[in-house]
C-alpha cells in the first residue's frame, strides 16, 4: 500500500496540450504511471504522446475511467478546471498551477465541501508513490520505494530531502507536496491522517515553512493522535517580516507564522526538528532504529 | 501589493463607505487648494507611505490655518519618514493626504483577512479602534468578533447585525456600521484583496460613521483581472532591485547581509539562507530562479545580485531535478563568464548528473568554488566573504 496514488491510479491531465502539460504527461508515462486521458477544451480528438485528448472532463472520464486529475491549466482558468474535475466525481485532483488568486481558491474550497473529492495543491510538485505511480513534476528517479512518508509545502526542498533519504537507503512510501499557497486543498493534518492508516508508512518527514499555522496544527494533531515517529524541517528562520518569500503563502504577518514559533510548537510536541535539509535523513534513521 | 491610504479610501468610497472629506497633494500649494475645498479647518495632513506607525513617527500632523496646511505639507513632502515598520532608512514622502479633522466619539476596528486554515475570508471587528489587531489578538483575543464571508464575498445582514450587537451598537449608528462592514466585505472580494482594514472606523460626535484610516493589500496573483492596478502600484515604495527582479520574472527579496544567494525553488532558497545564518553569516537576499533554472534566468539573477554593493560572495545552491546538473553547471559557467563576475562564487550542486556538473564548474577557469554540502558551501562563502 501507499497513500493517494498507486498502480490503480488512472490519470487524466488537464491542460495536456500546453508546454508543461505535454512534457510532464510524458514524464509521468515514462515513470510507469497510467496516464489515460488529456483534456484541453477545443483540442478534443487529438493525441499527445499517444494519450487521447478530450474537450471535457466528462467525456474523458466516461471514455477512459480516469480517477485522478493532474492540472497544468494556467492560473486564470485553474479554479474552473478543479471544479470541472470535481463535478465529474474525480476522486483525487492534483493541481500544479502556481499563481491562482486567493479569491478563486476560497470559491474552490466552498465548492469541494461535502463532495468526495480530495484536492492536493495548488502550487505544488504533486504526489509520488515510488515504483508505482508519479502524479506530478518531481524527478522520479531520486525516489526509492520504502517506508518513509513525506509531506511538504515546498518543491525543490522536498527533492533535496528525498534525495538524501534515498542515498541513505531510506525509501519512501508516498511523497506529497501540499503546495505553497495560503489556501491549499489538503493540509498537513489531512495527509498525516492518511499516513496513520497506511501500514507501509513507518515514519513521516514533514517539511514546513513560514506563514500560516498549518505546522502548529499538525504538531497538536501529532501529539494527540499520531503514533508513528515524525521528523520535521522548517524553512524560513532567516525570513524578514511582511515579505513574501517566493511562495504566496510564505509570509510572516503581524509577527505570526514565524519559523521560530513553528519549531517551538513542534519541539513542544516531542517532534525532532532537523537544523538543515541534509540533516533530515540522519534524524529519520535515528527515529527508525 | 500594497497601496496608499488615499487610494484605499478611494476604493472604500466607491463601495459606499464614508471617509473624511479630503484629497492627495504633492506640493504645499496643492495641499492648500485641497484644504480650501474641504472646508474651514482644522485639517489633518497625512504622509502617504507604505508603512504603518506614521502617527508616532511624526507623519500625521494637524493644521488649524491654511497657512499652516501649506507649511506642514511642505515640511513633510520630500522628507524621509522612518516608522517602526519602515526600518531606519525610512520612506520618501511624495504625497500627503489633506483631510478635514473630525470630532471622534468612539473608535472601532474593522478588517477582513483570509483565514488560511478555514479557507474562507473572515471579518474581524473590535471595540478597540486604533489598536493594532495583532496586538489585540495576542493580548485580548476574546474581544475580537469574527464573522465569515460567503464565498461570493457577501457578509449576510444577519452576521453584520450580530457583529454590531456583540459590540453593543444600536440604533442609527448600528445600521451605519452594518452598511460599512458589508461594503468592506464586498470590496475585499471584488478588488481581490488579501487584507482590507479600517482602523479606526470612527463614530463622530454627530453620529456619522467614517473610515479615518485604511490599509488595503491586493493579491498580486489577481493582477490579470485588474488592469487598473498598474496605476495603483508605486514602484518607488519598493526596493529598486526587487522591482527589477520582478520585471525579469524572478522572485527576489532584498536583505542586509553580504552573501548573495541564488537558489532554485522558494523552499530550498529559504533553507539555504537559514544555513547561511547558522554558520554565522548573513544572507544578502532571497532569490528563487525557479525549478528549471535556465541559463538566461541565471544570467539575470547574477546581474541582480551584482548590483547589490553589499554582496561580497555569491552562493549558488541548485538541486538538479528534471533539468540535469551538467546543463545547470554549463548555464552557471556561461552566465558568470559573460558577466565577468568579480566576486567569488561558491556552488553547491546536487541531484541529477551532479558529478558531471562539478567537473564542468571546476574546469571552467573561473573563480568558482565547488562545495559538497549546503553547510560546507555556507561556511566557504562566509570565509570568502570576510576577505
Amino acid at each position: 500500500m501507499a497513500i493517494l496514488v498507486d498502480e490503480e491510479t488512472r490519470v487524466l491531465v488537464q491542460g495536456i496540450t500546453g508546454r508543461e502539460g505535454s512534457f510532464h504527461a510524458k514524464q509521468c508515462l515514462d515513470y510507469g504511471t497510467k496516464v489515460v486521458a488529456g483534456v484541453t477544451p477545443g483540442r478534443g480528438g487529438r493525441t499527445v504522446e499517444g494519450i487521447p485528448v478530450f474537450n471535457t472532463v466528462r467525456e474523458a472520464v466516461r471514455e477512459t475511467g480516469a480517477n485522478t486529475s493532474l492540472i497544468f491549466v494556467p492560473a486564470p482558468s485553474a479554479a474552473d478546471a478543479i471544479m470541472e474535475a470535481a463535478e465529474e466525481g474525480v476522486g483525487l485532483i492534483v493541481c500544479i498551477t502556481e499563481g491562482i488568486p486567493v479569491r478563486d481558491m476560497i470559491q474552490v474550497k466552498a465548492y469541494l465541501r461535502g463532495k468526495g473529492t480530495r484536492l492536493i495543491g495548488p502550487n505544488c510538485p504533486g504526489v509520488i508513490s515510488p515504483d508505482r505511480a508519479k502524479v506530478g513534476i518531481m524527478p522520479g528517479y531520486i525516489h526509492r520505494r520504502g517506508s518513509v512518508g513525506v509531506v511538504s509545502r515546498s518543491g525543490t526542498l522536498t527533492y533535496e530531502v528525498v534525495h538524501g533519504l534515498s542515498q541513505r537507503g531510506l525509501g519512501q512510501s508516498t511523497c506529497v507536496g501540499i503546495g505553497g499557497d495560503p489556501i491549499v486543498g489538503s493540509s498537513f493534518v489531512d495527509i498525516l491522517e492518511l499516513f496513520a492508516k497506511d501500514p507501509e508508512t513507518e515514519a513521516v518527514v514533514m517539511i514546513g515553512e513560514i506563514g500560516g499555522t498549518a505546522e502548529e496544527e499538525a504538531a497538536a494533531f501529532i501529539q494527540e493522535n499520531f503514533r508513528k515517529p515524525v521528523v520535521a524541517l522548517i524553512a524560513g528562520l532567516s525570513a524578514p517580516e511582511g515579505k513574501r518569500m517566493g511562495h504566496a503563502g510564505a509570509i510572516i504577518s503581524g509577527g505570526r507564522g514565524t519559523a521560530q514559533d513553528k519549531i517551538a510548537a513542534l519541539k513542544a510536541a516531542g517532534i525532532p526538528v532537523a537544523s538543515t535539509p541534509e540533516a533530515v535523513a540522519e534524524l529519520v534513521a535515528s527515529v527508525l532504529s | 501589493m500594497k497601496i496608499h491610504e488615499f487610494q484605499a479610501k478611494e476604493m472604500l468610497r466607491s463601495h459606499g463607505i464614508q471617509v473624511p472629506k479630503g484629497g492627495p497633494a504633492t506640493s504645499g500649494e496643492e495641499a492648500v487648494e485641497v484644504a480650501r475645498r474641504v472646508g474651514n479647518g482644522p485639517w489633518v495632513i497625512k504622509a502617504q507611505v507604505h508603512a504603518g506607525g506614521r502617527g508616532k513617527a511624526g507623519g500625521i500632523l494637524m493644521a488649524s490655518s491654511l497657512h499652516e496646511v501649506g507649511e506642514v505639507s511642505s515640511r513633510l513632502l520630500g522628507a524621509r519618514l522612518a516608522t517602526v515598520q519602515s526600518g531606519p532608512q525610512g520612506h520618501l514622502v511624495k504625497k500627503v493626504l489633506v483631510e478635514e479633522a473630525v470630532q471622534v466619539e468612539r473608535e472601532l476596528y474593522a478588517g477582513v483577512v483570509v483565514d488560511r486554515s478555514e479557507g474562507r475570508a473572515v471579518l474581524l471587528l473590535s471595540a478597540s479602534g486604533g489598536v493594532e489587531i495583532e496586538t489585540l489578538a495576542k493580548e485580548r483575543p476574546h474581544e475580537i468578533v469574527r464573522e465569515f464571508l460567503e464565498p461570493w464575498g457577501e457578509l449576510p445582514s444577519f452576521r453584520a447585525r450580530r457583529a454590531c450587537f456583540a459590540l453593543g451598537l444600536d440604533g442609527e449608528v448600528r445600521s451605519q456600521v452594518e452598511k460599512a462592514l458589508r461594503g468592506l466585505c464586498s470590496l475585499f472580494h471584488e478588488e481581490d484583496c488579501t487584507l482590507a482594514e479600517i482602523n479606526p472606523l470612527a463614530i463622530t460626535k454627530e453620529g456619522v460613521v467614517l473610515a479615518l484610516d485604511a490599509k488595503i493589500s491586493l493579491d498580486d496573483n489577481a493582477l490579470f483581472r485588474h488592469p487598473s492596478w498598474f496605476q495603483l502600484r508605486d514602484p518607488e515604495e519598493e526596493d529598486p532591485l526587487e522591482v527589477e527582479a520582478r520585471d525579469y520574472g524572478l522572485s527576489y527579496v532584498k536583505m542586509d547581509g553580504t552573501i548573495g544567494c541564488m537558489v532554485n525553488g522558494a523552499g530550498l532558497a529559504m533553507a539555504t539562507m537559514d544555513v547561511v545564518l547558522q554558520v554565522g553569516a548573513r544572507p544578502a537576499n532571497f532569490l528563487d530562479v525557479g525549478g528549471g533554472a535556465r541559463e538566461e534566468v541565471v544570467s539575470r539573477a547574477f546581474e541582480i545580485l551584482l548590483k547589490d554593493p553589499k554582496v561580497k560572495v555569491i552562493l549558488v545552491n541548485i538541486f538538479g531535478g528534471i533539468t540535469r546538473g551538467d546543463v545547470l553547471a554549463r548555464g552557471i559557467v556561461d552566465a558568470a563568464s559573460k558577466l565577468q563576475v568579480h566576486v567569488p562564487i561558491v556552488v553547491r550542486l546536487e541531484g541529477t548528473n551532479a558529478q558531471e556538473g562539478h567537473r564542468i564548474l571546476e574546469e571552467s577557469g573561473l573563480r568558482i568554488h565547488v562545495a559538497k554540502s549546503m553547510v560546507e558551501a555556507a561556511k566557504l562563502a562566509s570565509t570568502l566573504g570576510r576577505n
